[in-house]
């Protein structure tokens, strides 16, 4: 307990009765509501997935409408965030994207939470050679400097968007590993874990309803953080021409293709990139949050 | 007189060194070398020693939470070192354990009602409902309220935790139950408290206990009869009268010289042990102790003495013992 408590000296008998929910995760989300900053980057955050969902209905025009009269047009009342070099809709385009981004952020993400977790478990429970196998590999993962890799499992399965999430999934896997796997060594010394195994809980079920609950914070502050840069590894990959393919509107394609305009026509540039800083931005004061909340241990 | 309950022989416990980079065995830590006792059924048995002699290690490898390197427990006719882990998990039904940490051994994200249900799920006893009930019925008697079933952990005070603890042990009904210093975590006035409500619930449930502390003075409260272990060896093992009374290994003697006396007259013989505990990866020759003990002979250094029956249940592991030393007294 936090502070000194006279409760504690009366027996349990006399103690008085405050009825009220409290579990860690509302512990949690008191201490992330009062942080200003990071309710700033969940406000970006939400406002993205917003976009992300009612876009199609938000987005004055579609992704692929070309009206070559109007080709590299400034921003205007018209056309908000101007045109590029096909007469598109800038904000129709940026608006539309925020669906591509997130979701590889989001499922990318969630890809190498969930092997990166399992592989990261059963190395700091089981210890011993399976931990030595895994975190091997994933020491060689991370040999590569993370955007090759990805390019090179891009270039084996083929540019596509879905080949480039699958291959930011797979790069990010160790991290999450390494992560969840020192989290369990620390956990899994825990006296309730022993005291799980002194019941005569099976092994399984410990991992399940102890260890991976209680190892789950720091993988939560990751995530968040991870998807902003998995989101920035889509837009280069997007950039290289081995991510979304014309005419997907993701961002990091949008910034490739304005690349010859920079000069005559830099909003081509701009708002896509705004966009991709804001949602960076947004997850990562998000993460830092949350990090404040979950970490500094949910009052033992 | 009937078979004890819980019947330990040769038990050691050997914890490899490793060194270098291939992680070559280079020695042995010897945590429990050679301990051997009984339980009788309904007694408390108390094991005392200072930090690191192996009682609680001793007290892990009773429920095989550690393996054994050698030696045999035998609990209820039912030989337990001999078990496979599957039959080992449901055995731990009759056998539980009270930890030290109240703070440490209660998961945080679990609610006290989840905490107290997980035995009855893990041996299939009851259904939600009835286990339900059982948790409320439990928390009552360990001086709790039913509605702190839906509390967690960290809204609870040491004392309170400690109760919940032991109504974990509780709740498969077990027989025997492993207190691993159950108070040595908590305030004095707490702890009484805690020792009187273990005593209340041995005495409507019919438990046995075995109570590992280092406080000698929270052993003789409970304990029907005490064990001293010293560097991984049993050396004295006698009831708690006896024990108390009339010591008879010279380590116990210095232990118990230097248990306080409320008294602010009583001038004490205090028997002042010089050095420190040699450490167990290099355990001295002989007997273990001799490189502290006041008495020590030749004989001590070079033969390891055997816990031996000196009186009636009064057992003691110490060369001053020996028939012909005795003789020549």
């Amino acid at each position: 307990m936090s502070n000194p408590d006279p409760k504690n000296l009366v027996p349990a008998e006399q103690e008085v009765v405050v009825e009220q929910e409290a579990g860690p995760w509302r512990d949690a989300w008191k201490n992330f509501r009062k942080n200003k900053i990071a309710l700033v980057g969940s406000v970006i955050v939400f406002f993205f997935i917003f976009l992300a969902i009612f876009g199609t209905w938000i987005a004055p025009e579609g992704i692929n409408d070309q009206k070559l009269t109007e080709r590299l047009k400034a921003p205007s009342s018209q056309y908000w965030f101007g045109t590029d070099d096909f007469g598109r809709d800038i904000f129709s385009r940026v608006i539309l994207g925020a669906r591509i981004s997130l979701g590889v952020g989001f499922f990318s993400v969630i890809g190498s939470v969930v092997v990166g977790s399992a592989l990261g478990i059963i190395a700091g429970y089981y210890g011993k050679w399976v931990d030595t196998i895994i975190s091997r590999i994933f020491d060689i993962m991370l040999a590569f400097p993370s955007i090759l890799l990805a390019i090179a499992v891009v270039s084996v399965l083929g540019p596509s968007l879905v080949n480039a999430l699958i291959a930011i999934a797979i790069i990010n896997i160790p991290n999450f590993g390494r992560l969840i796997r020192s989290k369990v060594l620390t956990v899994k010394q825990e006296e309730y874990i022993t005291s799980a195994r002194a019941i005569g809980m099976k092994d399984f079920r410990i991992l399940l309803s102890h260890i991976l609950p209680n190892s789950l914070a720091p993988v939560i502050v990751a995530g968040t953080l991870a998807i902003a840069s998995a989101i920035i590894e889509a837009a280069a990959l997007g950039f290289l021409g081995l991510g979304a393919q014309a005419p997907a509107p993701e961002w990091g394609k949008m910034l490739a293709d304005a690349r010859n305009y920079l000069r005559n026509a830099p909003w081509t540039m701009i708002f896509p990139g705004v966009a991709i800083m804001l949602t960076v931005l947004g997850f990562n004061l998000m993460g830092d949050g949350l990090r404040d909340a979950l970490d500094p241990k949910m009052k033992t | 007189m009937t078979e004890p309950l819980l019947k330990v022989e040769g038990l050691k416990k050997y914890f490899p060194v490793k060194n270098g980079l291939f992680g070559k065995t280079t020695g042995h830590v010897k945590a429990v070398d050679d301990v051997s006792f009984y339980v009788n059924e309904g007694e408390t048995l108390g094991i005392v020693g200072e930090s690191g002699c192996g009682k609680s290690t001793t007290g892990r490898m009773l429920m095989r939470l550690l393996e054994p390197t050698e030696g045999t427990v035998t609990f209820d006719g039912q030989e337990l070192t001999k078990l496979s882990p599957q039959e080992m998990r449901k055995a731990r039904r009759e056998i539980q354990m009270v930890f030290q940490d109240p703070y440490a051994s209660l998961n945080p994200r679990h609610t006290v009602e989840k905490i107290l249900m997980e035995p009855l799920i893990v041996h299939n006893i009851g259904d939600t409902k009835s286990r339900k009930k059982m948790v409320r019925d439990f928390l009552e008697i360990v001086g709790l309220s039913s509605y702190h079933a839906k509390r967690y952990p960290h809204q609870f005070s040491g004392g309170q935790r400690q109760r919940i603890g032991i109504a974990r042990a509780l709740m498969t009904n077990p027989k025997l139950i492993i207190a691993d210093e159950p108070v040595s975590a908590l305030d004095v006035s707490i702890q009484a408290q805690v020792l009187n409500l273990m005593q209340k619930l041995q005495r409507e449930l019919k438990l046995t206990y075995i109570f590992i502390a280092h406080d000698l003075g929270v052993v003789r409260h409970i304990s029907d009869r005490v064990g001293v272990m010293y560097l991984g060896k049993m050396v004295e093992l006698a009831s708690s009268e006896n024990l108390y009374a009339e010591p008879l290994h010279p380590y116990t003697k210095a232990l118990l010289s230097a248990v306080p006396v409320p008294d602010p007259n009583f001038i004490r013989e205090e028997i002042l042990l010089e050095g420190d505990i040699p450490s167990p990866s290099n355990p001295p020759s002989g007997c273990t102790f001799h490189t502290r003990c006041p008495f020590a002979m030749d004989r001590c250094k070079q033969v390891v003495p055997q816990l031996e029956e000196i009186k009636t249940g009064h057992y003691v592991a110490c060369h001053l013992y020996d028939a012909d030393m005795i003789d020549k007294n």
